[in-house]
């Protein structure tokens, strides 16, 4: 059997992979893993987002795979570019939780939560079906994206492994 | 303000000292309830990219105990108290007495005294900074987490993120010589906090 190649997506970092690739990021808090997955074709891509909206940037040179609103777009048009076939595309998503749960006035206390509901409204808007997720709640998770099967392995330290 | 805004040496060192005198306050306090000598280690200040600010501490997947609080006042920002579990039984079983079953999972009453420890340490850290600054600040109650730190990190540098990807971190390890207490406390100040503290602390902006 040839050993899974694994393929690291950083914090506000996004990748593809096909051919047997393994997508994975670690320690996703308030931050959603996303995942799109051509069963067709076998290909995969994953994006680690930070925040909801590229509307509140004030970087120079904005980097896409940050926000939900840019990371989505920013994904597909590197799907399409190794073969892969939008209207055949599903996703899956893990994370968004509110590691620490005390009130606060402040908003990005509410972030998790916030970047959830983002990229449903992307998705939504691209036309790609959300088939699973594993969001919320307030504990880290990492996450594992096959792209033989379109399998999403979910892990944290309280409860376990999820299959997705 | 750039998403790799180059601090001038001068603020650097002033905000070095803010991790100074703020951690030499919590490793006093902790020394005094513990009855043992707490070591520090000079602290170093750095923007630092958020890829790597967890591996400070072992990595993204590394299970940690965060105590984490948000700063109020004049000059916002998140600060973090981070022990490895060994470090945390250590400290219960030392100041409360509390003996580890061996189990993984915390009771209400170690989740408790940890809340309790992080509100003196942290009290401490921010009290000598509104000495020295002159500047009100005031933390929000501390929140507790037994997780990955890159999950918990990442919470901390969300201010950041809309300016870059690095974060301005100032961090300090404390431990205890010979013995098996070691931590860190990570204070992040907000990007728009830099101005009022380099003014507060006669540091040219």
């Amino acid at each position: 059997m040839i050993q899974d190649t694994y393929i690291k997506v950083g914090m506000a970092d996004l990748n593809v992979t096909g051919a047997g690739g393994v997508l994975k990021t670690t320690g996703l808090g308030s931050c959603v893993g996303l995942t799109l997955y051509d069963s067709l074709n076998k290909i995969a891509g994953m994006a680690h987002i930070m925040l909801p909206s590229s509307d509140i940037s004030r970087d120079e040179s904005l980097n896409p795979a940050k926000y939900a609103d840019t990371a989505v777009p920013e994904l597909l048009a590197r799907m399409e570019r190794i073969g892969a076939r939008i209207r055949s595309l599903e996703a899956k998503m893990a994370g968004g939780a509110q590691m620490f749960a005390f009130a606060s006035q402040n908003e990005t206390m509410r972030i998790g939560p916030r970047n959830v509901e983002a990229c449903k409204e992307i998705l939504k808007r691209l036309n790609i079906p959300l088939i699973a997720e594993d969001t919320g709640s307030n504990y880290g998770r990492t996450i594992e994206f096959y792209s033989e099967t379109g399998l999403l392995l979910v892990r944290s330290v309280q409860h376990g492994v999820k299959e997705l | 303000m750039a998403s790799r805004k180059l601090f001038a040496e001068l603020q650097l060192d002033a905000l070095r000292e803010v991790g100074n005198i703020g951690a030499g306050h919590a490793a006093t306090a902790l020394s005094r309830l513990l009855n043992k000598p707490i070591d520090m280690k000079v602290p170093s200040v750095d923007m630092v990219p958020f890829e790597e600010i967890s591996e400070k501490v072992g990595g993204p997947e590394e299970v940690v105990i965060a105590i984490f609080l948000r700063v109020e006042g004049d000059a916002t920002g998140n600060m973090f108290f981070i022990l490895d579990q060994t470090s945390a039984r250590s400290i219960l079983r030392r100041l409360v007495g509390l003996e580890w079953s061996g189990e993984d999972e915390w009771t209400e009453m170690e989740w408790s005294a940890l809340h309790e420890i992080g509100n003196i340490l942290a009290g401490s850290y921010l009290s000598s900074l509104a000495d020295l600054t002159g500047l009100h600040l005031t933390p929000s109650v501390p929140g507790l987490a037994f997780d990955m730190a890159g999950a918990i990190l990442s919470y901390g540098i969300l201010q950041f993120g809309v300016m870059g990807d690095h974060a301005l971190l100032i961090e300090t390890a404390f431990l205890e010589e010979r013995e098996d207490i070691g931590g860190f406390c990570f204070f992040i100040p907000d990007p728009d906090s830099f101005e009022k503290l380099f003014q507060a602390l006669g540091v040219p902006v």
